[in-house]
């Protein structure tokens, strides 16, 4: 029965909407520290400054490469829903949603390439 | 999660959507030219158009994220509807004055 029950979780698009879920949750999570990093402005420049030359470790930039995977893969999974939605229905949404996921990883490893 | 706040959240979308990718061209940029803080604070400082940009993103991502938090919330834990919505609340208030700060911070010189 249970197993039953969970079978849609095996579906392409319960992924894609519970990535949807926890990509925006992440990304609602980090905003207020976001914001405070760009406020640091307001105190001095030489503050903002020594906040960006902290982001220069690997590590931060990787962690930031995460971050727009995350930013990207609910940008283009949210266009998909807004796509359904508002227009036709269409086909291949599991392909849609692939491609959505494909292209963000391509776009972070982009960024990472850049900062490297 | 009623028609108001269903509305609300798909209308923000998709005024954030063309941010979004402005947002992340300017974060490839930023980031492969290395800019120091006064790089884009010479950018940013006393701009209009940054100003205004980063003006519409900041309330929009605001009621956004508080919807999405509220509709997390109220399927996600054992919180009460009401409960959740006053939390959401906060969260979109406390978002929007931190953003409304951090906007400050680089635009006003």
């Amino acid at each position: 029965m249970i197993v039953r029950q969970m079978k849609h979780r095996d579906s392409a698009l319960w992924i894609a909407a519970l990535v949807h879920r926890l990509s925006g949750l992440a990304l609602a999570i980090f905003l207020p520290f976001h914001f405070l990093a760009l406020g640091l402005a307001i105190d001095s420049d030489a503050r903002f400054e020594s906040f960006l030359r902290w982001t220069d470790q690997p590590s931060v930039k990787i962690a930031e490469g995460g971050l727009v995977f995350l930013l990207a893969v609910h940008l283009l999974g949210g266009l998909r829903v807004l796509a359904i939605e508002n227009f036709a229905w269409r086909d291949g949404q599991k392909q849609l949603a692939t491609l959505a996921a494909a292209l963000s990883v391509l776009i972070a490893i982009g960024f990472l390439t850049g900062v490297f | 999660m009623n028609v108001r706040l269903y509305v609300w959240q798909r209308a923000t979308a998709a005024v954030m959507a063309p941010l979004v990718l402005g947002h992340i061209a300017v974060i490839f940029y930023a980031t492969r030219q290395g800019l120091s803080a006064a790089d884009i604070l010479a950018r940013t400082r006393g701009s209009i158009v940054w100003a205004a940009y980063y003006g519409v993103f900041v309330a929009a991502a605001s009621i956004h994220a508080s919807i999405g938090v509220r509709n997390i919330l109220s399927e996600w834990s054992p919180l009460t509807e009401r409960r959740a919505g006053y939390l959401a609340i906060l969260f979109g208030l406390l978002l929007a004055l931190l953003g409304a700060r951090a906007v400050a911070a680089v635009v006003l010189s």
